[in-house]
């Protein structure tokens, strides 16, 4: 990597000002995508805000909502009393990330932020309806994910927190790229009294998405059976080494089959 | 002695490894030590215009910035080919020059074109980055089976074939194809693997002036061979000046057998600069340069008569060796590979050809059974197809054709004479360990499920103990193949055993010493190993091709024979008796019929405070020496049997038993084999099911990283059921034959016949490694496309 300052504030707003005094500085959160983008130079931001002292790792049941601080740690997800009480879909899909040492480093806030097409975490998000804290708004999921690494962020704008509806029933099932074990296609299911979300991870080319044919059928009828006729389509799905874009189409449905069964 | 031979005991060296004790080239740094950082091209094919050093040379931190042209200057030679073969038209192997910084042109994404050394491995890559290179872009040559035709890579190099080699008889194999009454026909392809040792290369390199000489610590697995052709064929200077010592190794597999450039560079720069330099690969430079393994592309002819005898097999292959000739490339399609063709069957007719080529890819060289996994899988596919095609079981069509036990030694048409085996017992021992009678069941069971299930069988042979020399140097090979063992007494009776063999997860330190345990009687704890440093060792040969127990063992037993030979004129001096009436046994010297005996401890300090001690006839000191050249290679050998099952879903195969039954002659220690099969059957696995090094059009490794290159982890993997037969080697005192790349040739054929085995409701009778989710799952749709038409 190339030598670069690096800072670690104690509060949101102390975060905020030492990201103004750089030039092209950088928020740390786990660094699980950053830092091996520094090691192998891909970027050289000139400082590191690491927010990790921000005191943005709390989790709590709120009622109609579960909210999660942003640098809460998958590990603290997949092992909360609460979040596996509430939603344990979502505890379950923490586990499932990388392996015990990402586990341990990254966070909630740092995937959501990177919307990395293959991660896992904004399958969540948007299936779950889930509203996305900044330091000077409210997102709903629907409108945070803009495109692949794309989302609805601001310059200098850092997710506090994620406030997860509560489903009836929700199941989160991947399956992984055989090398690098990242979602090669995973599909986040929530059933609420209003009707079924289908969120796609790992598949889209545009990153994350929600499937609303499918949504309509399991609205109707929460079954894998309600899913027979359904064609997914290829179009806009991505095709790489591992999977063509018409093996994950059929990963897609798959998947999903299995989420409900 | 329970520590002896064919304990399992703990192993000695793992305590050190487990505790982050171990000691590799890396963890060695030393004062006023340089980091020097390889510019490689980024391109896979292209003239060098020019290269621009004037900005990284002034770089901070900058200590000097080399290019080709400075190492052509100093007369510094590449790394030579050890092994070459005769081609079919009576021409040499094409033996282009391999710099060690690329000289006019690159042929490979990775290549070397300049080095940074600086102060700090930072101020390294951060001048590299400065370096300019103008490239005249030239075609990429990949595809294998166009490469004939492509563009010239090497002008020495015509057609892009290096050699183009045959073995066998050409006119009776064709004229048993002809009169055959069934030619059963395959092409298979031996897809490309990284070889991915968990140690990247590295290297440390210094230059004394008072003495004039260079020392190299590097992750070597022949540290003596790696001396030799430095010092003598590179650099031309005296061998003595060179000291090049492997200290811990994570792991080889074959890469870490050959000299590379980096090493070599490091070392002629130190003495330019007279200071230390370090180079550590990281992972994406371990990708694109250690050399890669397989790459094969083999059309296979296995003629049958009435009866399904096979009566002929003709396999003519064509093989990647990439942009340069590394150093046992040639050998390992040729040789390593056409002389296994016979593999456990009788066939009385044999003829193979094998056209070695050159292209635009990182050189290709042995890795884990180099050569025989070709040869295996590509002949235990065809015996499957052909039962297939018979209408007859597997195993059934295999017994009909298995060498009779009472044939050997039995001489193949393909230049080897196996001197023991009895294949049925093993795959008697196989079939029962899995209930191979009833698989039927399972396969139901599993169809209720929506599963396919399916049974894959694989047995093996393989040429071990590389290698008789005077046959190896017959048949092309530059070097000889024996090794070398010196047994230091100390005068109270503890043990140092210095071998040319290297241990790089082997388990040296323990098996080596456990034959010293079992033949002097003492505890393996006063047994230590020396290994690995050319100011230490004798010559030695090194590890690979499972040769380290029987040539290295070998020779070891010769050593320690001379020490009981020379205890026993001790003892017998000692004890006022003639020698022929001392007898040697566990650890103690005794007087035949009487009950005068002297402890092995005794004699050790009588040697070393020879007061009392025959100086005419005996030098006092106890440290013998011995060279082992073996008479012929050893010849494991087994039946693997897999079982899968798979997903019509998803695509996905899961391993889900596995049964494998070996011959190694005797087992030093079982538990260490035990973990050899396991360690090979995984690797089988990983180039069954998930490795490949993909290249694209371009010459690019898209598979650079792991996020891409698919290595077998812990859950890919079943429980192996491992089990044993026994018919000791008949030309070595041990009757050992090796067992360290067993588990990686009998498994990739059992996996895919067991897939094939799988899909066969379906109508599919091929699949090609790796047979990977989308790869199966597009096979099954195929399948059902076809029949719905």
């Amino acid at each position: 990597m190339y030598s670069t300052k690096y800072v670690k504030p104690n509060s949101t707003s102390e975060a905020l000002e030492a990201i103004k005094s750089l030039n092209e500085g950088k928020f740390l959160a786990g660094g699980m995508t950053l830092i091996p983008t520094l090691k192998q130079r891909l970027a050289s931001p000139d400082g590191l805000v690491d927010i990790s002292g921000c005191k943005l790792d709390s989790i709590s049941d709120e009622g109609e909502t579960l909210r999660i601080g942003a640098m809460s740690r998958h590990v603290s997800v997949a092992e909360s009393a609460v979040v596996k009480k509430v939603i344990p879909a979502l505890a379950k899909l923490a586990e499932g990330i990388g392996d015990r040492q990402v586990r341990n480093r990254g966070t909630l806030g740092g995937s959501v932020a990177n919307n990395d097409p293959s991660a896992c975490y904004p399958s969540a998000v948007l299936a779950l309806k889930a509203t996305v804290h900044t330091n000077n708004r409210s997102l709903a999921a629907n409108d945070f994910f803009t495109g692949m690494f794309e989302t609805a962020l601001e310059e200098d704008e850092i997710i506090e927190s994620i406030s997860f509806s509560k489903p009836i029933n929700a199941n989160y099932i991947k399956f992984p790229n055989p090398a690098s074990r990242y979602a090669m296609v995973g599909v986040f299911v929530a059933q609420f009294d209003d009707g079924v979300r289908v969120a796609v991870t790992g598949a889209g080319e545009g990153g994350v998405f929600r499937h609303e044919e499918m949504e309509s059928a399991l609205s109707s009828n929460f079954s894998a059976d309600s899913l027979k006729s359904i064609n997914i389509a290829s179009d806009g799905l991505i095709s790489d080494l591992h999977a063509s874009s018409e093996y994950r189409a059929n990963l897609i449905k798959e998947m999903t089959k299995r989420a409900v069964a | 002695m329970s520590e002896g031979i064919g304990a399992s005991v703990l192993r000695k060296e793992d305590k050190k490894f487990l505790t982050g004790k171990g000691r590799y080239t890396d963890d060695i740094n030393r004062s006023g030590q340089t980091h020097a950082y390889f510019v490689r091209s980024d391109v896979a094919h292209a003239n060098i215009k020019s290269i621009d050093t004037k900005a990284a040379s002034a770089a901070s931190g900058v200590v000097a910035v080399y290019t080709g042209e400075d190492v052509a200057a100093d007369g510094i030679g590449g790394p030579i080919c050890g092994w070459v073969v005769p081609c079919r038209d009576g021409s040499p192997t094409k033996e282009p020059p391999h710099p060690i910084l690329a000289n006019g042109k690159v042929r490979y994404v990775g290549d070397h074109v300049a080095v940074v050394i600086a102060e700090t491995l930072a101020q390294a890559k951060s001048a590299a980055e400065l370096v300019e290179v103008e490239f005249e872009e030239l075609p990429a040559v990949v595809d294998l089976e166009s490469a004939s035709s492509s563009a010239e890579i090497h002008k020495e190099v015509p057609d892009n074939c290096y050699f183009d080699w045959e073995l066998g008889d050409e006119a009776s194999t064709d004229k048993a194809l002809e009169s055959a009454s069934r030619v059963v026909k395959l092409q298979v392809k031996n897809n490309r693997l990284v070889p991915n040792a968990m140690e990247p290369r590295a290297a440390l390199a210094e230059y004394d002036d008072v003495s004039e000489s260079y020392t190299l610590h590097t992750t070597s697995q022949n540290p003596q061979l790696t001396r030799l052709v430095i010092a003598a064929f590179m650099f031309q200077i005296p061998e003595s000046k060179l000291r090049v010592v492997a200290p811990d190794v994570g792991g080889g597999f074959g890469s870490k057998i050959y000299v590379y450039a980096e090493e070599a560079v490091c070392t002629w720069a130190s003495k330019k600069i007279n200071r230390p330099i370090k180079w550590t690969a990281d992972r994406t430079q371990a990708f694109l340069s250690d050399a890669h393994g397989r790459d094969h592309i083999n059309n296979v002819q296995l003629a049958l008569d009435d009866n399904n005898k096979i009566i002929g097999l003709r396999v003519d292959t064509i093989c990647n060796l990439g942009s340069y000739l590394s150093a046992f490339a040639v050998s390992v399609p040729t040789y390593l590979h056409g002389t296994l063709l016979s593999g456990v069957y009788d066939i009385p007719a044999i003829y193979t050809n094998v056209k070695g080529m050159a292209t635009t890819t990182a050189p290709v060289d042995a890795y884990r059974g180099a050569g025989r996994p070709e040869a295996t899988y590509l002949l235990e596919r065809t015996m499957d197809a052909a039962a297939r095609e018979v209408g007859m079981d597997p195993t059934e069509f295999r017994r009909l054709n298995f060498i009779p036990k009472d044939a050997f030694p039995y001489q193949t048409q393909v230049a080897l004479q196996y001197d023991t085996g009895d294949y049925e017992p093993q795959l008697d021992q196989a079939m029962e360990m899995i209930d191979y009678k009833n698989f039927e069941n399972r396969r139901s069971e599993a169809a209720k499920r929506g599963m396919y299930r399916g049974i894959g069988v694989s047995t093996y042979i393989e040429a071990c103990g590389i290698a008789p020399s005077a046959v190896a140097g017959a048949l092309g090979s530059r070097v000889g193949l024996y090794e070398s063992a010196s047994v230091r007494v100390d005068p109270t009776g503890t043990i140092t055993v210095f071998t040319g063999a290297h241990s790089h997860g082997q388990g040296h330190a323990t098996t080596f010493a456990q034959i010293v345990s079992e033949k002097l009687g003492v505890p393996l704890a006063n047994v230590d190993l020396i290994h690995g440093d050319s100011e230490k060792n004798s010559f030695g040969m090194g590890t690979y091709g499972s040769r380290s127990l029987a040539v290295g063992g070998a020779a070891l037993v010769k050593a320690l024979d001379k020490v009981i030979e020379k205890s026993k004129k001790i003892a017998a001096h000692l004890m006022e008796a003639s020698v022929e009436d001392v007898e040697f046994n566990e650890g103690k010297f005794a007087i035949a019929g009487t009950d005068k005996e002297k402890a092995f401890g005794e004699i050790a300090l009588a040697a070393y405070v020879p007061h009392n001690y025959p100086h005419e006839t005996l030098e006092p000191g106890l440290e013998e020496s011995a060279f082992y050249d073996p008479l012929n290679f050893t010849y494991p050998s087994g039946a693997h049997i897999a079982e899968v099952e798979v997903d019509p879903a998803t695509g996905v195969v899961e391993v889900v038993d596995w049964a494998a039954c070996d011959d190694f002659g005797n087992l030093i220690n079982p538990m260490i084999v035990e973990g050899q099969v396991h360690g090979g059957i995984a690797q089988g696995i990983g180039q069954a099911l998930l490795e490949n090094a993909h290249y694209d059009e371009n010459g690019q490794l898209l598979t650079a990283s792991y996020m891409d290159y698919c290595m077998p982890r812990a859950d890919d993997l079943p429980s192996f059921k491992v089990g044993y037969t026994n018919t000791p080697c008949t030309h070595n005192d041990l009757g050992v034959k090796g067992c360290g790349e067993a588990g990686a040739i009998a498994s990739p054929p059992a996996i895919i016949n067991a897939v094939i085995d799988a899909l066969s409701p379906l109508g599919i009778t091929d699949m090609s490694m790796p047979a990977t989710p989308l790869k199966v799952w597009k096979a099954i749709q195929d399948s059902q496309s076809v029949a719905a038409e």
